[in-house]
């Protein structure tokens, strides 16, 4: 073999290592930069106080508490509502639709739903259920129109999850004498619950961020109290209420902007976290 | 591997296997030949317009192990799976012929598939136990038969049918997938044994098994045949040999489809073949 061009490979190897190295730095950088930022501005803000106040005129008495209460009750309701219809679309998808025109069709559109930007979600939230059905500018309203918006993410995860159980799975319930309902709940589901548990936890987290659905189906931006009722209740969510702070011009709002952010971000990383915990729990028994 | 393991499979002993026997299993060996358990007539299967079996005739008898035998692509694993219906899961699959089990055609419409798949129970290449614990995986037919009472003595009596129960009865709430393949293959045929079949099949059960593992499973099915009729399918002529009772040597015809060159008792089948294609075959220089 002739020494140059081992010589040429070898650079060209170890000159592909310092771009993937690079690129990879480019977006761990961003994310640094931003985290010591935030703490920088809005780390001193953060306090007890900070937790349990409603928003203020006064920057140094304003609180987070309904815009974190209202982000908390959108979240549950969300994962509740999407559980159980995601999942289920899912299980028709992989196991009942077949793979004729018709299920191929939804499958497109499935995924195209995924990638319709939120803003379009809003105005759809905002026609149907705050108008067409009078929820009014309320958490259930919210949660309903979040929920639309990430369904379609939870169900293109859900089937991936599914369709990643072996089918060695599937024939072993149905030699069994399985119907097709107790093959999917009690050999499929258990072996798919790690992909789908985690699916649902980071589409859930999406939701958590969405901030341009939710100024169109109107959450208010200054909200003094807890919302306590979903269905009757005025509500903020931290996105917003960040936007909100951010807008104002004297400095002392763009810090308690900061501080938001910080809470924010900690809640998505907590999400994460539960997602990352979740799968490696349920799937230590599993590998195939 | 010591001298021990590898001693000549021995003739069933009838202790071993419980009280497990179906009511089915009592006839006598010899009216096994004209009471078949299984009786396939003019079987042909098709999967879109590709024919893999081309009019098989066959009668599977009781209480006895018969092996398909045949090389590769000749349709023995479609055959197989065509008795308890598992190819209905397959798009695009047909069967024309009649299978009867026990009289009765698998196709008709006094049968039930979910009934027949518990009365055929099956084992299939790969070991498939589920990620549950190795309790758990042998419950699990009783579970999906709504059984609550009985099943931790079913369990233990269909592990030690398997030949199972004493390596493992000190972990039952362990992983089934934590086993050795030769282990967790045995959980898959207890598995199957749990819910009482009368007929067992078996997809080439010992192809990803070491050999000590593969004796283990040919001498678990000479002791289950006491209690159950066993169609195993093989690409390892010794082990048809060693262990069936009947074999049936398929080929494939210019069109690829697989048909039955002879059947037979095994030791005329591997001594005595009266098809030159038959004794091509089991002396190994075809196939």
């Amino acid at each position: 073999m002739n020494s140059q061009t081992t010589t040429r490979r070898k650079v060209a190897n170890a000159l592909f290592g310092l771009l993937a190295f690079l690129a990879i730095f480019a977006s761990l950088i961003t994310l640094v930069a931003l985290l010591i930022d935030v703490v920088v501005r809005g780390g001193s803000s953060v306090d007890l106080q900070f937790f349990t106040s409603a928003p203020s005129r006064i920057p140094a008495k304003a609180g987070i508490l309904p815009a974190l209460v209202g982000t908390l009750w959108v979240t549950t309701l969300v994962a509740i509502m999407t559980f159980p219809i995601g999942v289920a679309a899912a299980i028709y998808l992989e196991e009942y639709a077949g793979r004729g025109r018709w299920s191929r069709l939804l499958r497109i559109n499935i995924s195209n739903l995924a990638g319709v930007p939120s803003i379009v979600y809003g105005i759809f939230g905002l026609a149907l259920f705050v108008r067409l059905l009078g929820l009014g500018r309320t958490v259930f309203a919210a949660a309903l129109t979040l929920s639309l918006l990430i369904l379609p993410v939870v169900i293109i995860s859900s089937m991936e999850a599914i369709r990643a159980v072996p089918p060695s799975q599937r024939e072993a319930a149905y030699a069994l004498g399985a119907t097709r309902w107790q093959m999917v709940r009690r050999a499929l589901l258990p072996a798919a619950a790690p992909g789908i548990l985690t699916g649902i936890v980071l589409a859930v987290g999406r939701a958590v961020g969405e901030t341009a659905p939710l100024i169109l189906i109107g959450a208010v931006t200054f909200v003094t109290f807890v919302p306590v009722n979903p269905f009757e209740d005025k509500y903020t969510v931290l996105p917003i209420q960040i936007f909100n702070w951010a807008g104002r011009p004297q400095a002392a709002f763009q810090e308690i902007s900061a501080a938001a952010i910080l809470v924010l971000l900690v809640l998505m990383f907590l999400l994460n976290l539960v997602a990352i915990i979740l799968r490696a729990r349920l799937s230590r028994t599993i590998q195939w | 591997m010591s001298m021990n393991e590898r001693e000549p499979v021995t003739k069933p002993s009838v202790s071993q296997v419980g009280a497990s026997a179906p009511s089915s299993a009592t006839s006598a060996p010899a009216t096994s030949s004209t009471n078949p358990a299984l009786l396939l007539e003019n079987v042909s299967c098709w999967y879109g317009g590709f024919r893999a079996v081309r009019e098989v005739s066959l009668a599977i008898p009781r209480n006895k192990v018969t092996a398909l035998i045949g090389p590769s692509g000749c349709g023995k694993s479609t055959l197989l799976r065509s008795i308890n219906r598992m190819n209905d899961l397959v798009p695009g699959f047909r069967m024309e012929g009649e299978i009867a089990f026990e009289g009765t055609s698998v196709h008709s419409r006094a049968t039930d598939v979910i009934d027949l798949r518990r009365r055929v129970g099956m084992v299939f290449q790969k070991p498939n136990p589920f990620p549950k614990s190795i309790f758990e995986n042998v419950a699990f037919g009783l579970r999906l038969l709504g059984e609550t009472t009985g099943i931790d003595a079913l369990v233990e009596e269909s592990l030690r049918a398997a030949a199972l129960w004493d390596e493992v009865k000190d972990k039952l709430d362990q992983p089934g997938l934590s086993l050795s393949g030769g282990q967790q293959q045995r959980l898959c045929i207890a598995r199957a044994l749990a819910i009482r079949p009368e007929v067992i099949l078996m997809d080439e059960p010992c192809s990803a098994l070491d050999p000590k593992s593969t004796l283990q499973i040919e001498e678990l099915m000479r002791k289950l045949i006491r209690d159950y009729t066993i169609v195993i399918v093989t690409h390892n002529m010794q082990q048809a040999a060693r262990a069936s009772d009947y074999t049936v040597f398929l080929t494939m015809g210019d069109d690829r489809a697989g048909y039955v060159v002879e059947q037979g008792e095994t030791g005329k089948i591997f001594t005595a073949p009266q098809q030159q294609l038959t004794a091509d075959y089991v002396s190994g220089r075809f196939g």
